[in-house]
């Protein structure tokens, strides 16, 4: 599988603020990417260098194998981009915005037909799709700049980028300030692009997107890249709680590695374990003849607050 | 039906303390501008404070000055230019000569510190978050109008203080005369800050309509030799003229000041009840539901047509104006002989008429240099707002993003210059070819100007704002170097300074061509910045 970006060892300063300390990140082609951190962590530093808008201090990143920063035009020909926050031409419509940004993609080219599916991308609109996906998003594109509030600016750069013939979209924590209803819209499309063959790198901070969309997220803090995986591999670096009702009270289960937490009550067992080592602990467990046993996986939540809390130390903050 | 309590119906201006935070607001409003104030003050008090004496060196005699007197009473363009004169003692003419300007500087910086602090606050959002704090509904905009009442106060005391050695009475006069212009505008702009969306649009309106004031005053003081002209007393800028400083006072005019000013901002708080934070009178009409803008380059002409247009009448007009009044003020020049020295110290050595021809080419030019300045200042406009970040992460290159708005700067100095040329041709009706040329030779100058703003722009984008300065600095020099008598090396600093003088003097290609290349180099130099530099947000 060739990859869509692979950034290693990137590094940013501004001054004496380290945006960027060592960055690792690899996307593989047709993937949808979670790339997530705390505020402050470098994630926008870090798409603003994929985009050639900033220019690394040294390490090395090439987006669909070209250099970001050498090969700037050509490779945006390829890429449609959502920022976090949207800023809008006060005096032009949301509609005028949309077909301005699909056409600044071509380059001034003399506009080709667009079709679906593989192959070199137009870099253009689909301009029936643009129209579904205005309906879905519910955006009134002759409204003007600065009467859009947050979210419906936000949908005019969302339905730029999700009716433009692109082989990777960069979505910068892209639902800030949309509604519920348009979230699910908003997932929904994410889902039909992967479906078209197309790469997605979200920077999100919303869990249950994350958990729904993302094949495989990269977790960064303080411009490093802390954890890298699908999220069942992450999972498993994490502790799964078990409570369990005996037939007899358990033998010393304090021994096994890998147990925390042990708390027993005459046949009565809660424990947390880690979670590649849960066989060993149901195996003692069942020697003690299982009424009843519940084990909870760890939740997102609790996998990203180890993250996302881990000291300087390098010794995780342990989160319930 | 049961008997409900009568409802109170709720009260339009919303409840009591309406004022509530106001003290606080203004000392946040003044501290903001603690530069931009004292900065317009103080370069505008300069202009006043240091007219006595340049009249003094010009016109040195009582009966030099009477000749003066009887000279403007006689010459209708010269009054519409300046207005009329009312006595011959330095302090008339001091009021005579920079009054009006000094009332409409007055009036540009009250109505763009009112606009700062009342349109733009909530066309940024910003308003929302301070207005959710102990905020009385009247308070920003109180604290506005009161922190143009303290710039122009600041302003006043300043200028009566100055001329008093020249008569008390008609310094303090001058002093609130100029002031009182400006409380005009203030409450004018706060008026129209209820009306727009935009704070941009905001300023412009209040510009165009001081602009009007100027018109009015000019066509009534051509018409009347005494200011009588009903014309004049429709003006803000009329009334400074009718106030009379330094030759009788009129003091009961200042009633009309106060009355304008009570009137204006009264509406403006009326306006301001009726409508909600954010909101405007006049609402954004709906753009087109597809666009056809395809390009970075249709983009820039996009956002800069507007002002394009604006400038392009701009000098259309100011050339017809300054054309029609060139026989007139260069007869009035060739009466007194220090005058004519100044005049040709900016304009050369030939006749008066292309000296005067020359002086008014010159200032264009120097006004040009503004737009140039605006013009590329767009470009740090777009990136520090975010909205070039999108359009730079299309395929588009910087180079050719920043062409855009580059050759609407350059190309547009060339299409105002070349309208005033056309405007003179219009107003004076002679010598059309040189008078155009003349216009053109100034472009060299101008886009040095705009070279270095690009420069800045690419290598120090944080101080772009920087190009501000050189521009006015090159204005000042310009405009009242010559009459003040500064050293040579200093007039040499601005670019203009080395232009040949024409109509009249000899074309000297050098000069020329050296600022061209100069341009030239500042424009790729800061274009070389511009691409290898982080792009900031």
């Amino acid at each position: 599988m060739t990859k869509a970006i692979t950034v290693s060892g990137l590094h940013k300063s501004f001054g004496a603020t380290h945006a960027l300390d060592g960055l690792d990140l690899d996307v593989e082609t047709g993937e949808v990417h979670g790339f997530l951190g705390p505020n402050g962590a470098g994630k926008s530093t870090a798409i603003r260098v994929l985009l050639g808008l900033l220019r690394a201090d040294s390490g090395t990143a090439r987006i669909l194998g070209r250099d970001p920063w050498r090969d700037a035009v050509e490779t945006h020909r390829r890429i449609a981009y959502v920022p976090g926050d949207v800023t809008l031409w006060r005096n032009l419509s949301g509609g005028e915005v949309i077909d301005l940004y699909g056409r600044l993609r071509q380059g001034g080219r003399a506009q080709r037909v667009v079709q679906g599916g593989g192959g070199r991308r137009a870099g253009g609109l689909d301009r029936r799709r643009r129209a579904e996906l205005t309906e879905r998003f519910e955006l009134d594109p002759t409204k003007k700049g600065r009467t859009y509030s947050k979210g419906n600016r936000q949908k005019v750069a969302l339905v730029a980028a999700f009716a433009s013939d692109v082989d990777l979209l960069i979505l910068d924590e892209p639902t800030s300030g949309l509604d519920p209803l348009m979230e699910e819209v908003f997932q929904r499309c994410v889902a039909e692009e992967r479906e078209r063959g197309r790469t997605v790198l979200l920077s999100s901070h919303i869990l249950s997107e994350v958990e729904e969309l993302c094949d495989r997220v990269s977790i960064i803090r303080k411009g490093r890249t802390v954890e890298s995986g699908s999220l069942a591999d992450l999972r498993h670096l994490t502790r799964t709680s078990v409570t369990a009702e005996l037939a007899v009270p358990p033998a010393d289960l304090s021994a096994l590695p890998g147990v925390h937490d042990l708390d027993v009550q005459g046949r009565r067992v809660r424990l947390q374990v880690d979670t590649d080592k849960l066989n060993e602990v149901l195996r003692a467990l069942a020697g003690s003849g299982v009424r009843s046993l519940t084990s909870t996986p760890p939740t997102l939540e609790e996998l990203f607050l180890r993250h996302y809390q881990e000291e300087s130390s390098g010794e995780p903050a342990v989160t319930r | 039906m049961t008997a409900t309590a009568a409802t109170a119906p709720v009260a339009r201006a919303g409840g009591s303390r309406q004022f509530a935070g106001t003290g606080v607001l203004l000392r946040f409003a003044l501290r903001r501008d603690r530069v931009m104030i004292p900065v317009w003050a103080a370069v505008n008090a300069l202009m006043v404070l240091s007219m006595p004496n340049a009249l003094k060196g010009l016109y040195a005699t009582p009966a030099e000055r009477a000749g003066l007197l009887h000279q403007v009473s006689g010459n209708t363009s010269l009054r519409a230019m300046v207005g009329p004169v009312f006595d011959d003692s330095l302090g008339a003419l001091t009021a005579w000569r920079v009054g009006v300007y000094a009332g409409a500087l007055a009036a540009v910086m009250s109505l763009l510190v009112v606009v700062r602090h009342t349109r733009d606050e909530e066309e940024s959002g910003r308003q929302e978050m301070v207005s959710s704090g102990m905020v009385g509904r009247r308070a920003p905009l109180t604290a506005a109008l009161l922190a143009a009442a303290v710039a122009n106060a600041a302003l006043a005391l300043v200028v009566t203080a100055g001329l008093a050695g020249q008569g008390a009475a008609g310094a303090l006069a001058l002093g609130l005369g100029i002031a009182g212009v400006g409380m005009v505008f203030a409450t004018m702009a706060a008026i129209v800050a209820q009306l727009t969306e935009s704070a941009r649009l905001a300023r412009g309106l209040t510009a165009a309509v001081l602009g009007a004031a100027f018109v009015l005053r000019a066509a009534g003081d051509s018409a009347s030799a005494d200011g009588s002209s009903v014309l004049t007393w429709l003006s803000p800028l009329g009334w400074l003229e009718e106030l009379r400083a330094f030759a009788a006072e009129r003091w009961w005019v200042l009633l009309l000041v106060a009355a304008a000013t009570a009137l204006q901002g009264w509406a403006a708080y009326e306006l301001a009840g009726r409508r909600d934070v954010g909101m405007s009178f006049l609402p954004t009409r709906p753009g087109p539901a597809e666009g056809r803008l395809g390009t970075a380059g249709a983009l820039a002409w996009r956002l800069q047509r507007g002002g394009v247009a604006g400038w392009s009448l701009g000098f259309f007009l100011a050339g017809v104006v300054y054309g029609g009044m060139t026989d007139g003020a260069a007869k009035l020049v060739g009466d007194n002989e220090r005058a004519r020295e100044i005049f040709q110290r900016m304009g050369g050595q030939s006749g008066l008429t292309d000296a005067f021809l020359a002086a008014m080419v010159g200032m264009l030019g120097l006004i040009a240099a503004l737009y140039v300045v605006s013009s590329v200042l767009r470009l740090s406009a777009e990136e520090t707002s975010g909205r070039a970040e999108p359009v730079l992460a299309g395929a588009v290159g910087r180079l050719r993003w920043a062409a855009g708005h580059l050759v609407i700067a350059f190309a547009g100095s060339v299409l105002i210059m070349l309208l005033a040329g056309l405007g003179f041709a219009v107003g004076y009706g002679r010598q059309v070819g040189p008078v155009l040329g003349a216009c053109l030779v100034q472009v060299s100058a101008v886009w040095v100007i705009g070279g270095i703003a690009v420069f800045l722009y690419g290598l120090l984008p944080r101080g772009a704002v920087a190009a501000w300065g050189v521009a006015g600095a090159a204005l000042l020099i310009g405009w009242i170097g010559p009459a003040l008598g500064v050293p040579q090396p200093v007039l040499d600093l601005s670019p203009f300074g080395h232009l040949p003088r024409l109509p009249g003097g000899a074309m000297d290609w050098t000069p020329v061509g050296v600022l061209l290349a100069l341009a030239a180099a500042l424009v790729a130099g800061g274009l070389a910045g511009l691409r290898r530099r982080d792009l900031t947000t």
